[in-house]
């Protein structure tokens, strides 16, 4: 009894001086790695970049700030979270655990799913913090003579390309607006989907046909046609093409909430929302809506991948943001015509896009097993 | 609570009810839902009228489809689009007029005044909130209280329909509740708000044999203890004659029986309610195979012409194929829509056999 606790106190002391080395010292090693190898990674990233930081204060623009404050927050959040994560008691599987957690168990089962969450995790990290992570100006041509055309190295991880530039500066720059186009996009077609299909399936009749037909109108049309068209027309900033991509990819959503909705709207507890005299919009959000999230989180994942990709290929065809920002899609399309004297210009750029796809439909996948109960 | 009921001590009372629209806590006069079907217009409840007084239960008897189920969302005005509500019945409710309430004040009424439990507990609650939450959200939305009254008084009401250690179970989600459980906490929901009537859509059927019983007994127990009047629908005779004081038996759309339960089982008047009587397991006479009533319910788009029960009567003869009857009163309490009961000749037990015209149909 004493022993146990004396340890219990030691682990305690441990964990709140190193997050994580608590858990390790307590014997629960795979929950202190989750806690210690991200705060090392945020640590190094600190030490690496002090100098950077320490200048801050007098050139920073609003970048390094945003770096800057978020590199402080990761430290301080996984070191208060592994603090109290050790001082609650475990959590056995057992009755009154909501639905929600089960599924989150049955996810941390699927090793690929936890790993391709982990990597999303770090390169959203990486993304914020790429002011500090990047060695180089992704966009300012050092001197063209001495620089252009050099293998991976060292010095540049992935080399350089035509006009000098870093490719790993230009990558991790790029992933800022691959990323953001990928999650804001999906944000605002997710949304847009449910709240259309919830409308259609919940309303059905008229209300139902008019949405499904206009559903049907965007879903028949071409969409990289239409992006190129839309995109040609206006200029290509990127709000433009994060509310094209978004406006174009609702209708996946739309359909699955949608079919959800119908068998819902038939389910006796529905019908006893009415009977208690609930009104349609608290019906609708608070009774309806939650019971399709499961298919709809899956589809949005999905839709990230999807989006990230579709983004690289408008990259890739020019019709982008504009040079010289860096973009994944355009990076590829800058060492296309180098790659038989430049290999490393386009094949690393396409590496990442591959990997953070593969990523998300890991994660989308691992998902999808966890939240329905029949592939349990 | 019956002390004061007139149909407990029915046969000392001899004046004949007074017009439906009148009388009690809930007087539904002439009503009428259709639904516009792809094969015409299914008239699923045709002409029902009935009344409940305060604090009595009404048992609403019949075959499945014949309309008990429809008869029941129509009071709540719970019709879904393809069906409506014929605006020249009533449905007065203490007075009001619930057809021509507003869809606000109707909802005011649902879950408030009347409250409504379903058949089947496994899908009437919500699967992503706890129970307790669910009870209390029904409480809030009718009782302006805070969370934490709401939450006190949820709990409350798990205890009261006699759900264990309540104070825990709240916290649990339907999936870790057995069928019986949930029906019970179905029953704390619609209790949530003191309702003055509770229907009941054969709260039972889904249930095991036991547990039926108990759920039954709560019911019985919760009426009386809390003085609300109750419409117990059901296919099940024996589940009436536990709980109900009146039944109203209805056959395609109508009702065609009404009498206080003794009278039911004693003296059925109609065929239709001697049939499902006679369908009834007994365990005194286990070794012979079960009476049943030839053929099955109608399609609510073609009820057969004159008596809609003919096709299957063992009595009929021409007049039930020509004309349909009237409900006939034939008791203080008791009224039968059969013709047998203009000629009563036709019961003796020689007639059926020679007069039967289409058994078969």
């Amino acid at each position: 009894m004493t022993d146990a606790r004396a340890a219990s106190s030691a682990s305690r002391l441990a964990g709140s001086i190193i997050p994580g080395a608590g858990h390790l010292a307590a014997g629960r090693a795979a929950r202190g790695l989750t806690f210690l190898l991200p705060w090392l990674a945020c640590a190094s990233v600190a030490v690496g970049a002090r100098h950077r930081i320490a200048a801050m204060p007098a050139t920073g623009s609003l970048d390094d700030r945003i770096a800057v404050v978020t590199l402080g927050f990761l430290l301080v959040a996984i070191w208060v979270g592994a603090a109290f994560d050790l001082r609650s008691p475990p959590r056995v599987p057992g009755p009154g655990d909501s639905q929600w957690l089960i599924a989150a168990r049955h996810f941390n089962r699927n090793r690929l799913a936890v790993a391709g969450s982990w990597l999303i995790l770090a390169l959203y990290a990486a993304m914020l913090l790429a002011p500090l992570l990047s060695p180089w100006d992704p966009i300012a041509q050092a001197n063209i003579s001495q620089t252009t055309f050099l293998p991976p190295s060292g010095q540049h991880l992935f080399g350089t390309d035509r006009l000098g530039r870093d490719i790993f500066s230009r990558v991790l720059y790029g992933s800022r607006i691959s990323l953001t186009i990928g999650f804001v996009a999906t944000a605002i077609s997710v949304t847009l989907g449910t709240l259309l299909g919830a409308m259609a399936g919940y309303a059905g009749g008229r209300v139902d046909s008019v949405i499904m037909r206009f559903t049907d109108l965007v879903l028949s049309f071409p969409r990289l046609v239409l992006l190129i068209l839309i995109v040609a027309l206006f200029d290509r900033s990127l709000l433009v093409l994060i509310l094209v991509l978004g406006l174009t990819q609702w209708p996946t959503t739309t359909r699955i909430v949608r079919g959800d909705v119908l068998s819902l709207r038939e389910r006796e507890f529905v019908q006893a929302a009415i009977a208690l005299g609930y009104r349609t919009p608290r019906i609708l959000f608070r009774h309806v809506i939650p019971n399709v999230l499961a298919p709809v989180i899956v589809s949005a994942t999905l839709g990230i991948g999807n989006t990230i990709v579709l983004e690289a290929g408008l990259s890739f065809l020019g019709l982008g943001p504009p040079p010289p920002a860096p973009t994944w899609g355009g990076i590829v399309n800058d060492g296309g015509s180098s790659l038989i004297n430049a290999w490393w210009v386009a094949t690393f750029p396409g590496l990442t896009i591959v990997l953070v796809v593969l990523a998300f439909n890991l994660v989308g996948d691992g998902l999808r097993d966890a939240l329905d109960p029949r592939l349990r | 609570m019956n002390g004061d009921s007139p149909h407990t001590n029915h046969e000392g009372v001899a004046s004949p009810p007074a017009p439906e629209a009148d009388r009690g806590l809930l007087a539904v006069d002439n009503l009428t839902t259709r639904f516009a079907t792809d094969r015409g217009i299914a008239t699923a409840v045709d002409g029902v009228s009935f009344h409940v007084d305060a604090g009595e239960t009404l048992g609403l008897v019949g075959e499945s489809g014949c309309g008990k189920s429809v008869t029941s969302l129509s009071l709540l005005r719970l019709i879904a689009k393809p069906g409506e509500i014929d605006a020249a019945g009533s449905v007065r409710f203490k007075g009001r007029d619930l057809l021509t309430l507003s869809e606000a004040a109707m909802r005011a009424v649902r879950g408030n005044d009347i409250a409504m439990i379903f058949q089947e507990p496994m899908t009437s609650l919500n699967p992503v909130y706890p129970v307790g939450e669910q009870i209390a959200e029904a409480i809030r939305l009718h009782r302006r209280l805070g969370r934490k009254e709401a939450w006190t008084r949820a709990v409350e009401m798990l205890r009261l329909v006699g759900i264990p250690s309540p104070d825990q179970r709240a916290h649990d989600y339907p999936h870790q509740l057995s069928g019986g459980q949930r029906q019970r906490v179905m029953i704390a929901m619609a209790l949530s708000c003191d309702p003055d009537l509770l229907i009941a859509d054969e709260p039972t059927t889904a249930l095991d044999v036991t547990i039926q019983a108990q759920i039954l007994e709560l019911l019985a127990d919760l009426r009386a203890r809390l003085g609300m009047a109750m419409i117990l629908i059901t296919h099940d005779l024996g589940v009436v004659a536990d709980v109900c004081d009146r039944v109203a038996v209805m056959y395609a759309g109508q009702i065609v029986e009404e009498a206080t339960t003794d009278d039911i089982f004693d003296n059925p008047g109609h065929p239709y309610t001697q049939g499902l009587l006679k369908a009834i397991p007994r365990i005194d006479a286990a070794s012979e195979s079960l009476a049943v009533i030839p053929g099955q319910v109608p399609s609510p788009t073609a009820w057969p012409g004159g008596c809609r029960f003919h096709p299957r009567c063992p009595f009929a003869w021409e007049l039930c194929a020509a004309e349909p009857p009237p409900l006939f009163q034939i008791g203080p309490w008791h009224r039968s829509r059969c013709w047998l009961e203009k000629h009563p000749e036709r019961r003796s037990p020689a007639a059926p056999d020679g007069t039967v015209t289409a058994g078969e149909s």
